[in-house]
């Protein structure tokens, strides 16, 4: 059995949204909708972190910590769009500094689209990133058993 | 008699490394639990931090240099020992020493990690090292003087509760109490609340299998800290354990109200506080058993 499914922890981090989905990402971890109660914790550094919430899409400025933040979370570990604007760029996708959703930076797991997204939609999100999270942890498992 | 000593100690040690993170575990559990539910939340279900534990067991191993995961492991070693030596009855100051050694080597961890983040943390853990110790000492000094000898298992010998004669250390633990639970407002290097901590304090650079024994070794602590507590209500009558469980669930409990109740506090104010309370409390208690 898996436990990585049981404790997300999550780190969000805001590339360039205009606030709208950041908003709505910390009311997703707000006492309302209770977090907690799957075991969601905010963690606030990449080293702890299962689940990566990227708000805003990616652009020349954000791309490298995007990237940064990424290579230091330990696997297993899962991405999660946040936002059209993580998705694809959304509003802002033929801005002249905009390269396009997170995808162009680091592999994305879970896409939730929705200009701001919901808090109901990014708990879904979660959910499939946390199976996902179990997904992996059990490839590594068979890995480590391989090797 | 001295091997008698090294093998109880020995035992006891064991049986604490089995027991104790059970109970820590547990504890741990049911602290999230009413913390939520008094900020109004369900909160996660009581085995969360095994759970969590778990998961930290299974994450890549990574680290930033070779000796932080021994470190910490020296610190969760030497934490066991403590509980060990308290719980088999044994020398009240070694204990203190030995659980202040496991401390150091879990700053001296976040300090090998060069990372500003950490170095923040082990310096505010070692300004809270500072600001606990001289009661911890105190404490040590006036169970002596109620029962005659720093053997815990003393304190099974007394004809009332040592609370009842050293009440003012009593409240100068319960303050230092929360410095060493990590609770706000007191919970500078290592906070469980991220919004209020410089990246993760301490901990910042410990991930996977090492921030997992770090849970361990805090709750190995907590239950040694609240073993601390339950020895002032302790005596040679047939209810003492009871007493001393009531007093340790009670006090517990209002360690969380504390927790959810206060803003972090500076420094500043924890330090001095902290040893004005020593001063007072501890020396005021001694002074007055040691003259009458
Ligand atoms: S998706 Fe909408 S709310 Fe979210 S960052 Fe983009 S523009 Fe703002």
């Amino acid at each position: 059995m898996a436990f990585a499914s049981k404790s997300p922890w999550v780190i969000h981090y805001d590339g360039s949204s205009c606030n709208g989905c950041d908003i709505e990402v910390l009311a997703t971890l707000c006492p309302g909708f209770d977090g907690e109660r799957f075991g969601v914790i905010n963690t606030g550094n990449p080293k702890h972190a299962d689940i990566f919430l990227v708000t805003g899409s990616v652009n020349e400025q954000n791309i490298g910590v995007v990237r940064e933040i990424y290579e230091q979370m330990l696997e297993p570990k899962v991405v999660v769009a946040c936002g059209i604007c993580a998705c694809s760029g959304g509003v802002f996708h033929d801005c002249y500094n905009v390269i396009g959703g997170v995808d162009k930076a680091i592999p994305v797991d879970v896409y939730a689209p929705g200009c701001a997204v919901r808090p109901e939609q990014l708990i879904d999100a979660i959910v499939a990133g946390v199976a996902k999270l179990d997904e992996k942890s059990a490839a590594m498992k068979a890995a480590k058993k391989g090797a | 008699m001295i091997e008698m000593t090294l093998l109880t100690t020995l035992i006891g040690t064991l049986l604490f490394a089995l027991v104790a993170p059970v109970v820590g575990c547990l504890l741990a559990g049911l602290d999230r639990i009413i913390s939520a539910r008094m900020q109004g939340r369900v909160g996660p279900p009581l085995l969360q931090p095994y759970y969590d534990v778990r998961k930290l067991f299974e994450k890549e191993r990574a680290s930033v240099n070779a000796v932080e995961r021994v470190y910490v492991g020296a610190a969760l070693l030497f934490a066991v020992l403590a509980g060990g030596i308290f719980f088999s009855g044994g020398n009240l100051l070694l204990c203190v020493f030995v659980i202040t050694l496991s401390s150091l080597f879990f700053i001296m961890a976040a300090y090998s990690t060069r990372s500003p983040y950490a170095e923040v943390g082990a310096a505010r853990e070692t300004l809270q090292v500072m600001s606990y110790e001289p009661m911890v000492l105190l404490m040590a000094v006036a169970f002596f003087q109620v029962t005659g000898s720093f053997d815990v298992a003393a304190a099974f010998g007394l004809t009332h509760p040592a609370v009842c004669t050293i009440g003012l250390v009593f409240l100068g633990v319960l303050f230092i109490l929360t410095i060493k639970l990590r609770k706000s407002p007191f919970d500078l290097a290592l906070s469980h609340h991220a919004h209020q901590e410089i990246v993760r304090g301490v901990t910042t650079e410990m991930s996977g299998p090492t921030l997992g024994m770090v849970e361990i070794m805090h709750w190995c602590e907590n239950v040694l800290f609240m073993g601390w507590i339950g020895l002032f209500f302790v005596w040679g009558g047939p209810l003492s354990l009871i007493a001393a469980l009531i007093a340790v669930v009670v006090v517990y409990f209002l360690e969380i109200w504390i927790d959810n109740n206060f803003a972090r506090v500076k420094w500043q104010f924890m330090f001095k506080s902290a040893w004005l309370v020593a001063l007072v409390a501890g020396g005021v208690n001694i002074a007055v058993l040691a003259f009458l």
